[in-house]
Order: structure tokens, then C-alpha cells, then sequence
């Protein structure tokens, strides 16, 4: 319903404005040739100074400009180019010292580890050899002991009877004669057992 | 007289009467707006090609743009020899696309608008390449009339017909400019006065159609700048590269 109003109200306006055309005056102003020389001259100069203007003074900077840009980007590209470069050379030499310096690091672990262990070894034996001599050492001392200890036993036996006898009897009785007894008793005693 | 959409083709005179001899010269509102473009053109131009910074800003930008544009558009029709035509080229390019670009402020004047100033431009282009033709290939430039490969018993017609086509150049290229440039403003003048004698009520469906051609306008504005600028580049090619 609206559109229907809109196209008659078009359509209004079409003839109102067929009686503009008719009552204005008809034709085209270009094809009127009252300005024409007028408008060639004023084209001719405007474009003309437009057209020297440009060619000579403006477009040789811009081109300039984009020359000078496009070298530089140029020069930019190739400088970041061969900084890159040297960076990783940089890399790969930092690298090869880091691997290096892990292997020597390495390498005096290991040999500082031999090392010790290697003293470690020597003080061990040293210590082995001194303790082992100190037990001998020992050893023979206990045997000592051990041979001596019969005699001891012999003298304390003796001296016990001695005592016992004194203090029993009341008669002191020669050592060599109550050691005779003992050596007696005891070989007995020895072979029994 | 407002309603007329013709009226906004006016030509008047600007100021006093300027006489060259029995010629008028006066200066006009044409005048005005080809000086106004004119201006235009070469400030931002001048903006844009004046600091040159690694990051170009916006002036330069579009300088540096619109030069790109115009010689890759030279280079990809006419080749590398057609670098020296590069600024008229570029000049014509720039000229026809302000014009029309002005042309689309309201209650201003299209420059282009008019028959005779899109063929005296046109006539420069002709004119130009057909010298330039004789100059480099010298009679040999006729060649361009007979093409290869076409049986002689047909060669009458197709050398005529070559010519016609050759000579309505001008024609063809100025009127396309002119009759685009004044249907189109005739057009956005008539959905005006629609909107206007409709009113209120019914001015809206006009209105919305005006918006909408105004967009149009704009584009054909740039388009037809371009096309005039690639046919010059494609005329320019024929007497460049003879190999018809």
C-alpha cells in the first residue's frame, strides 16, 4: 500500500517536473558555445602548468623518494642479513666453548676423582698396614704374655703354698722344695689333662 | 529554475570581461574549479613528496601510492619504453580524477561535465600519440591501419574501417568521460528534486536513492579517470609498440 503511494507520488512528480523542463530553458549548456573558447584557454593554461609543474618539480622527488627508500630497505635488509649471520656464527662459537669448557670440566672431575680415589687407596693400605702391624704387634705381645703366664703362675703357686703352709703349719719351708712340688702337681695336672 | 537539472551545467563568468583580441577568454566557474583542482592536486603532491621518512606518513603515503599506481598501470599496458609519458600520464590521471572528485561537492561545477573540455583533452592525447607514432616508426606508423594476417580481398574494408576506428578516438574518449560525468550528475540533480517535491512524506524512497547514487558517482568519478587514463596508456601502446 505504501510502495503504491510512493510509485503515484513518483509518478506526480515526473509530470511536475516535464513542465520544469519545458518551462526552463531546454538544452544542454555544453552544447552552447559561448564559454567554449574560454574554456579551452583556462584548460590549456591549468594544464599546462599543472602538467610542468608535476613533471619537473614534484613526481622526480617522489620517484626520488621511493628510489631512496627502496635502497635503504635494500641496505637494511642486507645489514640485518649479515648481523644475523654473525649472530650465529656468535652462537656456534659460544656453543663450541660451552661443550668445550664441559669436557675439560669433565676431564678434571675424572681426574681429580682418580686422584682422591687413588689416596684414598694409598691412606687405606698405609692405615691396613699399620693396623695390621699394631695387631701383630699385639699378637705378639698376648703371646708373650701367654708364655710368661705359666711361670707367673708357677711363682704365684708357690708363694700361695708357701703362705698356706706357713699359716697352716707354722714351719717355713724352702722355696726351692715347694717349687719342686708344684713343678710336680702341675705336670701332673698337665698330663691328666 | 532550480528544478532544472541541466542548470547546474551553467558556464558563467567570474568577475570581469577578460578579451584576448576578439577572443573571450573570461574566466568562469570551469575556470575556477579547473584552478581549484589544479591547486589541489599540487599541494598534496608537494605535502607528500616533501619529507622523505623511512615510515611515510599519511600525505606521503598517498603520493607515493598514487605514483606506483599510475606507473605499474603504464608499465603493465604500455610497457617500459612509455616511462617518458609517465608525468603527462600521471598529470591527466590526476587532472580528470579531482575534476570529477570537485564535481561531487554539492552546488559545485564539474570541470569534466563539459563536451568540449573532455575533448580538447582528449585531442591533446591524439594528437600526441599520433606524433609520437610518426616519430618513432615515420611512415611505417601507417602499418597500424593494415593488420596482418587479414585476406587482401577484405583489405579495403579493414584498412577503412581501422582508420574510422583510429580517428573517432578522440570522440569516443571524450564522450565517454563527459556523458558519464553529466548523467550522472543530471541523475543525483532529478532524485533531488524527487526528494524535494515529494516532501516529507514520500521524499524518503529518493533520498535513500540519492545516498546511494552519490556512492555510485563516487565510483564512477574515480573509474572514469582511470579508464581515461588507461586508454591513453593503451593509444599510447599502438605508437609505441607497432606490432599489429
Amino acid at each position: 500500500m505504501i510502495k503504491k503511494i510512493f510509485f503515484y507520488l513518483v509518478f506526480l512528480s515526473f509530470l511536475t517536473l516535464k513542465e520544469a523542463f519545458a518551462s526552463g530553458n531546454s538544452g544542454m549548456p555544453q552544447l552552447n558555445p559561448e564559454f567554449w573558447i574560454s574554456q579551452i584557454f583556462w584548460l590549456t593554461l591549468t594544464f599546462g602548468i599543472l602538467y610542468i609543474l608535476l613533471s619537473k618539480l614534484i613526481l622526480p622527488k617522489i620517484s626520488k623518494n621511493l628510489e631512496i627508500r627502496k635502497s635503504q630497505i635494500l641496505e637494511n635488509i642486507e645489514a640485518a642479513e649479515k648481523q644475523r649471520e654473525e649472530s650465529e656464527q656468535k652462537i656456534k662459537e659460544y656453543d663450541k666453548i660451552i661443550n668445550n669448557n664441559k669436557i675439560e670440566a669433565k676431564n678434571y672431575f675424572n681426574q681429580n676423582r682418580a686422584k682422591i680415589l687413588k689416596d684414598i687407596n694409598k691412606k687405606k693400605e698405609n692405615l691396613e698396614n699399620q693396623i695390621n702391624a699394631e695387631i701383630n704387634k699385639a699378637e705378639i705381645e698376648i703371646q708373650d704374655f701367654k708364655n710368661k703366664a705359666p711361670e707367673k703362675i708357677y711363682k704365684i703357686a708357690i708363694e700361695t703354698s708357701a703362705d698356706l703352709i706357713n699359716q697352716l703349719i707354722g714351719i717355713k719351708i724352702n722355696n726351692s722344695s715347694i717349687s719342686a712340688i708344684v713343678e710336680d702337681v702341675s705336670k701332673k695336672k698337665y698330663k691328666l689333662l | 529554475m532550480a528544478t532544472n537539472p541541466m542548470h547546474q551545467f551553467n558556464v558563467y563568468r567570474i568577475g570581469p570581461e577578460i578579451k584576448l583580441g576578439q577572443i573571450d577568454i573570461s574566466f568562469t566557474n570551469a575556470s575556477l574549479f579547473m584552478v581549484i583542482s589544479s591547486i589541489t592536486i599540487l599541494l598534496v603532491f608537494n605535502l607528500g613528496s616533501k619529507k622523505n621518512s623511512l615510515i611515510p606518513n599519511k600525505m606521503q603515503l598517498l603520493a607515493e601510492l598514487s605514483y606506483t599506481f599510475i606507473s605499474k598501470m603504464i608499465s603493465d599496458t604500455a610497457g617500459s619504453k612509455a616511462k617518458p609519458y609517465f608525468s603527462f600520464i600521471f598529470s591527466i590521471f590526476m587532472f580528470v580524477l579531482f575534476c570529477n572528485m570537485f564535481g561531487m561537492i554539492p552546488y559545485s561545477f564539474t570541470v569534466t561535465s563539459h563536451i568540449i573540455v573532455t575533448f580538447v583533452l582528449a585531442s591533446f592525447i591524439f594528437i600526441g600519440v599520433t606524433i609520437i607514432g610518426f616519430i618513432k616508426h615515420g611512415l611505417g606508423y601507417l602499418k597500424l591501419f593494415v593488420p596482418s594476417g587479414v585476406p587482401l580481398v577484405l583489405m579495403p574494408l579493414i584498412v577503412v574501417i581501422e582508420i574510422i576506428s583510429y580517428l573517432s578516438r578522440p570522440i569516443s574518449l571524450s564522450v565517454r568521460l563527459f556523458a558519464n560525468m553529466m548523467a550522472g550528475h543530471t541523475m543525483m540533480k532529478v532524485f533531488g528534486g524527487f526528494v524535494i517535491s515529494l516532501g516529507i512524506v514520500g521524499g524518503w524512497l529518493p533520498l535513500s536513492f540519492s545516498v546511494a547514487l552519490t556512492g555510485l558517482e563516487i565510483l564512477v568519478a574515480f573509474l572514469q579517470a582511470y579508464v581515461f587514463a588507461i586508454l591513453t596508456c593503451i593509444y599510447l601502446n599502438d605508437a609505441l609498440n607497432l606490432h599489429h
